[in-house]
């Protein structure tokens, strides 16, 4: 579905993205993480063309992505940005249907299948409710929920999610990131999100890819990815990683000085020692 | 528009929501405002210094329609005055009532600015100056019938734009302060470039300083054809991106996300709009305010879709233009002040207050 291959990608003379590879298949979660500044958003846009690669190439289901017109992409891959704005006078419906626009010609306006996949998408991610309200009067995780839901009725098979839970309540990301699971398994769409918290890429995403500086340091299963030597190196601090006592995924808390000494004592897996 | 979450009010159930886009909202609403327009012509066509009765100017308007004679009865001299004095004038002042507000609503929306407006920015004068370049040159500027004025126009007016655009553009968006400050500067130019061309031309002076001052008092059926061929696409082009410009409201990125080639829209629209203003500037001379006026009272009344603010901005800046020249005819009768001395009266304290409201803006 997606295919990145040895993309570089500068801002100026600050090069962001350095040879990265990799793809991603229909009905797979990809998470991307990485310290802040380490490229993940970088990537996203580079894959929604809002920045040029200075090399390498990106493909859709085999396509260059530059034989692609800014509509054609926009029915390839639709996309969560990190902290979307969004008119206050906005209704929750008008911002959702704004989804739609790649599907409409310039003499169109929505008829009743954009309609339909529209209160497909606000039902979805529970927010039918609030249709009728201004995106002024929402809170937070309300608002987070249409930005997904405008990016489900653009009916894409490939999600792009830049932090979508960034700024939420620990039931709102939960929420969230169940959705894009069920999306990909269920509906065998391609996602790719970038995930600032490590525990939550590591309990919802099938892969994960670690990005250090533009550069891909890290690549597989969450247990494979999330080693306490690798992130000791990448994030520079002592972290603790555990497995969770049900799903059996990674955990990884960062450690306080005085903490390391108590865990070690209890003879907690994987403590990194420096 | 900060809206209070109060308890009482009322939620529009999704249903509901649902259901006011599929009415498509905008065809009552459309009504209402053609029903203003058409008052408003009505009125304006039916007062004057030549006490003629208003349902005789009724009278002679409808006969003019095919196969329906109701005014052979009464004197020529008022079917003159009504049909080739009143109504050319009228008629004028509607269309470019509409191209300005029209334009005034394009350049808020690409701008993204609700402070942008054809006069504000510069484009009026640049236009202006354009036309003046015209007129003071000691060529003939029709071709075919077909006034050059508008063309040198829509250069001042493009040259104004793109000015204002780079001056203004702080990174990815155009904040108030430099929009106001750009516009500021390039009206400065720009008129006294103006001035300048006047003074060296003294022989065509007069007919350049009538046209400055601005107003219909001159105005002809013939004239038409100064404005219709440049302000006809012009608005059919913006009146097909409504709702692309909904979505450029979002920030570029998003919109680009969307599949929006957002470059492509904002050349043309700017290029559209700025044509359309041309046209209007190249037969009323310079009338302020328009722009800015109508389309924020059309966003006070029935939202920011700008769907259907582009068509109701259109017909209510019509209607309002021509209430404003009515004004500037009646109120010192029997000598004119200049339309743009009105629309300035009620526009500026409008500017003020959108200024000072800028904290609670309407987007």
């Amino acid at each position: 579905m997606l295919e990145v291959r040895d993309l570089t990608v500068a801002y100026g003379k600050l090069v962001a993205l350095r040879q990265v590879s990799l793809s991603l298949g229909a009905g797979e979660l990809l998470g991307v993480v990485g310290p802040n500044g380490s490229g993940k958003s970088t990537l996203i846009r580079a894959i929604t063309r809002l920045v040029r690669p200075l090399g390498g190439y990106i493909r859709l289901d085999g396509k260059e992505l530059g034989s692609l017109s800014q509509r054609e992409l926009a029915r390839w891959a639709a996309v969560v940005p990190q902290r979307p704005y969004l008119p206050d006078v906005f209704t929750v419906l008008e911002v959702a249907l704004m989804g739609r626009t790649p599907h409409l010609g310039l003499l169109q306006s929505e008829g009743r299948a954009d309609l339909a996949a529209v209160r497909r998408a606000l039902e979805q991610t529970d927010t039918w409710q609030l249709a009728g309200r201004r995106m002024g009067e929402l809170s937070g995780g309300e608002r987070q929920r249409v930005v997904v839901a405008r990016a489900l009725a653009q009916e894409t098979p490939l999600l792009l999610l830049d932090e979508p839970t960034a700024h939420l309540d620990m039931g709102h990301q939960a929420a969230v990131l169940d959705l894009v699971r069920q999306l990909c398994r269920g509906e065998g769409k391609a996602g790719l999100a970038a995930i600032h918290d490590l525990s939550l890429a590591s309990q919802y995403c099938d892969r994960l890819v670690m990005l250090n500086e533009g550069r891909i340091v890290g690549e597989g299963e969450p247990e494979e990815v999330l080693s306490p030597q690798l992130l000791a190196s990448v994030y520079g601090t002592r972290v603790s990683v555990f497995s969770h006592p049900l799903t059996g995924r990674p955990v990884v808390t960062p450690m306080s000085g005085d903490s390391r000494a108590g865990l070690e004592a209890r003879g907690s897996v994987g403590t990194f020692r420096s | 528009m900060r809206l209070f979450g109060s308890a009482a009010r009322v939620e529009p159930s999704p249903e509901a929501a649902f259901a006011a886009l599929l009415g498509r909202a905008l065809w009552p609403r459309l009504a209402v405002g053609l029903g203003a327009l058409l008052g408003a012509a009505m009125l304006a066509a039916a007062i004057g210094p030549a006490d003629i009765p208003a349902d005789a100017t009724a009278r002679i308007i409808l006969s003019r329609l095919p196969g329906v004679s109701l005014a052979d009865s009464l004197p020529q001299s008022w079917r003159d005055i009504v049909w080739e004095v009143r109504l050319p004038r009228v008629v004028m002042a509607g269309l470019v009532g509409a191209t300005l507000a029209l334009s005034g609503a394009t350049y808020q929306a690409v701008f993204r600015n609700p402070l942008a407006d054809p006069y504000l920015i510069g484009v009026a004068a640049g236009a202006g100056l354009g036309a003046t370049a015209v007129i003071v040159s000691p060529l003939d500027y029709t071709v075919g019938g077909v006034s050059l004025v508008p063309l040198a126009a829509f250069g001042g007016a493009l040259t104004a734009v793109a000015l204002a655009y780079a001056l203004a553009r702080v990174g990815r968006t155009v904040p108030t302060v430099t929009l106001i400050l750009a516009g500021v500067a390039i009206s400065s130019i720009a008129t006294s470039a103006m001035s300048f061309l006047m003074i060296n031309n003294s022989q065509r002076v007069h007919t350049t300083l009538t046209w400055i001052l601005g107003g219909f008092n001159l105005s002809e059926w013939g004239k038409l054809w100064w404005v219709l061929p440049y302000v006809l696409p012009a608005a059919f082009i913006i009146l097909l991106y409504g709702r692309i410009l909904n979505v450029l409201q979002l920030d570029e990125e998003q919109a680009q996300q969307l599949g929006v080639n957002v470059e492509r829209v904002k050349l043309l629209l700017l290029g559209a709009a700025s044509l359309a203003a041309a046209a209007a500037v190249s037969v009323s001379g310079i009338i302020g305010f328009v722009g800015l006026i109508v389309p924020h009272a059309v966003r006070l009344i029935w939202g920011p879709d700008y769907r259907q603010l582009l068509p109701m901005s259109m017909v209510l800046g019509g209607a309002f233009l021509i209430l404003a020249d009515l004004l500037a005819r009646t109120v010192n009768s029997p000598s004119e002040i200049p339309v743009g001395i009105i629309t300035a009266f009620c526009g500026a304290p409008f500017f003020l207050y959108l200024l000072r409201m800028r904290q609670r803006a309407v987007f």
